[in-house]
């Protein structure tokens, strides 16, 4: 394994956004009942492992890029997408720390420095968790539809992160998510759609 | 004019210029009186290290207490006075308008500063695996990042220029400023711009520092500020502490050993006028001690400042000769002792004043003015001012009751046999653990101090500089593309995991030649078009998508090399600032290795970067600052040792003339020795290994116990023996001396608790054994009246 780690240079990345971590006084939670629900069938989730396949337009690009691999969870903070196809990554979040290993790279993000990075992978990992206050805390929650086919539609609570991200749509059926639709301001999305569960 | 007052008035003149020298001395406390005044090249290296080096003007700030945005602003506000304050080269808190600096001009700047940037990566398949590759970052959790540089970076040459940077270790970043792992500490990195060894400018820095944090404070409510504190560490708070803390403890022990030993005069004297009278050769001693380092040497160590306390036992001694045997011919019967005496104590730290170590030669240069100064006081100034009826308590009785119970102890002087037998048992048993060899015992920094210092530090991502790869060279071009080199063969130590990393002024300012080079390598315009078609072949991304690219290519073409001017205002300015130095008549590029994870480099891992040197240039080296440092203190220690031995073959020579007999010689420097024996066996059984201010300590002993012996020799000279009066005022003086020694042993300063453990049992031990080991039982003489053979 590569001890090539490469953390807070990245920072001077992001000094064009560089930004205040979400502090914004959470909206008060949708109401419906079948959200609550919805959050106490996840939480008693322990673990799970899906496959899924990924597209991203990005509108530089002449033609959208499409990615698959695996994407295996441990309750309440252990979230790893390990991408297969075309180009062999792991991206881990362990505990608030974000570790992306691509060939012999390791690159290792603190997503409190990152805010910019953290609605990609917390919005995923406290839907999974049925983190209620994770997920109010980063986020403006809308809840719509059943327990047997609801859509949370998510926006940034931080300003500046809302600059770049500009909802994230997570739908599902009782503690199955199904897709993950991210839209940044700029018009570029990615949609991930989970495969039916796998073997360990 | 009579002889008093010419005696007077030339005391006083002496004294008030003394004073003045004093008053305008400089002083300091830091490392540099333990550097050889003729040092080898890496010695020097180390000193300027030590002194001006990255790691000697390094604060690390932290603001603790209320909420986290508060602490953010606080940063914020702080950072922002002290960037426009002179006395600070560089003041990092993480935000957001410093990381755009160097961000900038790491953009601006890529193509000369980018390891990657060759030939091959400009030709149509180099530019198809690069863009390829940063095609790949793009989609992963890190392209939001990346997204916006794409179309004028398409090669990751900025990606490139971060991953070789050494910084895997930054402070955590928490609403816009660098934070503590758990977030609770707000964390400010300042470098000031005084010299390390520049103790008075560094006080003033920090002072301004705190100035600017209440400033900082000002705008919230007073209830708020309260709760806001701020913890600061560094070596230059190291070295303010370390001086405060010695003035202070010299002040707070000089006045409390001057308290117990005027206490104890006064209940002798009964009279206020001759305990005064007792302190002009003290304070005459002081002051010709301090005037003359300030005049022989350019500042004023604060140890030599702690050894003035010292002085007190000495020299009051001389004094308390005068006054208590009240002899009536004071000039030629107590006179010449006192003054073999004093000339014995001038031999001895005659000894250190060729020492190559500054510390040491202010010692023994302080010791003898004012030895010198307080004898010719007490003999050619105290007379004049005596009261004409001075009613000292009459001590013949306590002198008598002595004699007899030295008379009765007299048949145990055989067994001081056992005292070297012992002492060399306890020694050699403890042979591994004699000496103190780590220059850091000398520290008077607090324990708490210190730990604050390794939190802040760790939580700074800010290791202790220990190891230093030095490439000498003649010209900074030269030690640029020397260190470029270094630093290629490092490269790999840190990718295998031998390594945390490694840090190079080459990187931000790379030599000319290879900027050169690296503008070489860029394709002209209608050249690097003409490869983008077939390299973007496969490639989700147009040629015409690419055009910022091949405009910033044909800039950087074209483009002014980088000068160290064009540094200014990011923080790589004081990276090349301390990285690239004068040394010697040439250059060196400094290239700090940091260990894996926090901790230091391994053995292996020095050996590994060694031979990286030995194959990338001969002339570099691999300096490790700690160890060199503990080196010199071992050296010192080891001169010191033998100069003091030197010195003792100066007194027995000295004794030698002034006696005429070696048999008397032999009586007078046997009980000095047995104490240092004994002294040295104690401190080392009770684990005190030995270290500098021990050896000092005991060269003091010898002083002090030198008159002692030189009384009794005197004694067994006179056809009555040594008065009873001498034996007190002996008795009395060793009081004196043991109680100001005493109260040093208790300073949380180590060089002087050191002192002061040594010379208190010591000097005691030196009577006792002087005493004992007399040649003519003084009672029998006293009392009995008998003519006495010597030696017999």
């Amino acid at each position: 394994m590569s001890a090539a780690r490469s953390r807070a240079p990245w920072r001077a990345l992001l000094a064009a956004c560089a930004a205040v971590l979400p502090m914004s006084t959470a909206l008060p939670a949708p109401t419906d009942p079948a959200f609550a629900q919805l959050l106490q069938l996840l939480a008693a989730r322990r673990d799970g492992q899906v496959a899924f396949t990924e597209v991203q337009h990005l509108a530089m690009l002449d033609h959208p890029l499409a990615s698959s691999g695996e994407l295996y969870y441990r309750a309440p903070d252990h979230l790893e997408k390990r991408t297969l196809e075309p180009k062999p990554e792991t991206l881990l979040l362990d505990h608030g720390v974000l570790t992306a290993r691509s060939g012999a790279r390791t690159h290792v993000l603190s997503l409190r420095d990152y805010p910019q990075v953290l609605p990609f992978v917390e919005s995923i990992r406290a839907t999974l968790a049925g983190d209620a206050p994770a997920l109010e805390r980063y986020f403006r929650v809308d809840f719509s539809g059943s327990l047997e086919h609801w859509t949370l539609a998510l926006k940034p609570a931080d300003a500046s992160v809302a600059r770049i991200v500009q909802e994230i749509r997570i739908a599902g059926e009782r503690d199955v998510i199904h897709s993950v639709q991210i839209r940044q301001t700029d018009g570029d999305e990615s949609v991930m759609t989970l495969g039916p569960p796998i073997g360990p | 004019m009579t002889a008093a007052a010419r005696a007077a008035l030339l005391w006083a003149v002496l004294a008030l210029a003394a004073a003045a020298i004093a008053a305008h001395a400089r002083y300091t406390a830091d490392m540099s009186a333990f550097l050889p005044r003729q040092a080898s090249a890496t010695q020097r290296l180390l000193v300027q290290q030590l002194r001006e080096g990255p790691a000697a003007h390094l604060v690390i700030a932290a603001i603790e207490g209320d909420d986290a945005a508060t602490r953010a602003q606080v940063s914020g506000a702080l950072a922002a006075l002290l960037r426009s304050d002179p006395a600070f080269i560089s003041v990092n808190n993480g935000d957001a308008t410093q990381l755009e600096r160097d961000e900038a001009f790491l953009f601006e700047h890529r193509y000369l500063l980018s390891p990657q940037v060759r030939a091959e990566r400009f030709t149509a398949s180099g530019l198809h695996a690069a863009i390829g590759e940063s095609l790949d970052v793009l989609t992963s959790a890190e392209g939001v990042l990346l997204k916006p540089l794409f179309t004028r970076d398409p090669t990751g040459e900025l990606r490139a220029i971060i991953d070789s940077l050494d910084a895997g270790r930054m402070p955590h970043n928490s609403g816009g400023v660098w934070t503590s792992a758990d977030g609770a500490r707000a964390l400010l990195v300042v470098q000031t711009r005084a010299a390390g060894s520049d103790t008075d400018a560094q006080e003033a820095a920090l002072a301004a520092l705190r100035r600017s944090f209440a400033a900082a404070l000002a705008p919230l409510p007073p209830a708020r500020r309260a709760h806001l504190t701020l913890a600061i560490t560094g070596p230059p708070v190291f070295a303010v502490a370390a001086r405060t803390t010695i003035e202070q403890q010299v002040l707070r022990l000089s006045a409390l050993s001057a308290l117990l030993i005027a206490a104890l005069l006064l209940t002798l004297y009964r009279s206020a006028r001759a305990l005064a009278l007792t302190f002009v050769p003290v304070v005459s001693a002081a002051l010709a001690g301090v005037a003359s380092v300030a005049l022989a040497f350019p500042v004023v160590h604060g140890i030599t400042l702690g050894f003035g306390v010292t002085l007190i036992g000495e020299a009051v001694d001389y004094s308390i000769y005068l006054f208590i045997q009240n002899s009536p011919d004071f000039p030629r019967s107590v006179w010449p002792t006192i003054r073999l005496g004093m000339l014995t104590s001038v031999c001895g730290f005659a000894a250190l004043l060729p020492s190559a170590f500054q510390g040491l030669a202010q010692l023994g240069l302080y010791s003898i003015a004012g030895l010198i100064a307080a004898a010719l006081v007490t003999r050619f100034v105290l007379p004049h001012w005596l009261p004409r009826r001075l009613a000292v308590r009459d001590l013949s009785g306590l002198g008598s009751a002595l004699a007899t119970l030295l008379q009765r102890l007299r048949p145990l002087r055989f067994a001081l046999l056992v005292v070297p037998l012992m002492a060399a048992l306890v020694l050699c048993l403890h042979r591994d653990a004699l000496w103190s060899r780590e220059l850091t015992a000398l520290s008077p920094i607090p324990a708490a101090d210190q730990a604050l210092d390794e939190r802040l530090r760790a939580d700074a991502g800010a290791p202790d500089v220990r190891f230093m790869v030095v490439v000498p060279a003649a010209t900074p071009e030269g030690a640029l593309s020397a260190a470029d080199l270094v630093g290629a063969r490092l490269a790999p130590l840190v990718e295998a995991g031998v390594i945390g990393g490694f840090e190079s002024a080459a990187r931000y300012l790379p030599a000319g030649a290879l900027q050169r080079a690296r503008q070489a390598s860029l394709p002209p315009t209608a050249l690097l078009r003409e490869r983008l078609e077939p390299a973007l072949a496969g490639l989700p991304v147009s040629a015409a998508r690419l055009e910022p690219f091949v405009r910033d290519v044909e800039a950087a073409r074209t483009a002014a090399l980088l000068t160290p001017a064009m540094l200014a205002g990011t923080s790589f300015a004081h990276v090349l600032d301390t990285l690239l130095v004068r040394s010697g008549a040439g250059w060196a590029a400094l290239l700090p290795v940091a260990g894996v994870g926090f901790g230091e480099l391994s053995p292996a891992a020095v050996a590994a970067v060694r031979a990286a040197l030995t194959a990338a240039d001969p002339t570099a080296q691999l300096l490790d600052l700690k160890g060199e440092a503990d080196r010199l203190y071992s050296g010192y220690l080891s001169q010191a040792v033998q100069l003091s031995l030197a010195g003792l073959a100066a007194i027995v020579l000295l004794l030698l003339l002034a006696l005429r007999s070696p048999r008397r010689v032999a009586n007078v420097v046997a009980p000095l020795i047995l104490a240092v024996l004994a002294v040295a066996a104690l401190l080392v059984a009770s684990g005190h290994p030995l270290g500098i201010l021990h050896v000092v300590g005991m060269l003091l002993i010898v002083a002090v116990g030198s008159n002692y012996a030189l009384f009794f020799d005197r004694g067994s000279q006179a056809p009555e023996g040594s008065p009873p009066l001498t034996l007190a005022s002996l008795l009395v003086a060793n009081l004196a001396t043991v109680t100001a020694f005493g109260v040093l042993a208790f300073s949380s300063v180590p060089v002087l608790a050191d002192l002061g453990m040594t010379v208190a049992p010591g000097a005691f031990l030196a009577l006792l054994f002087a005493a004992l080991l007399a040649p003519v039982a003084p009672l029998a003489a006293a009392a009995r009246r008998v003519a006495a053979v010597p030696g017999a």
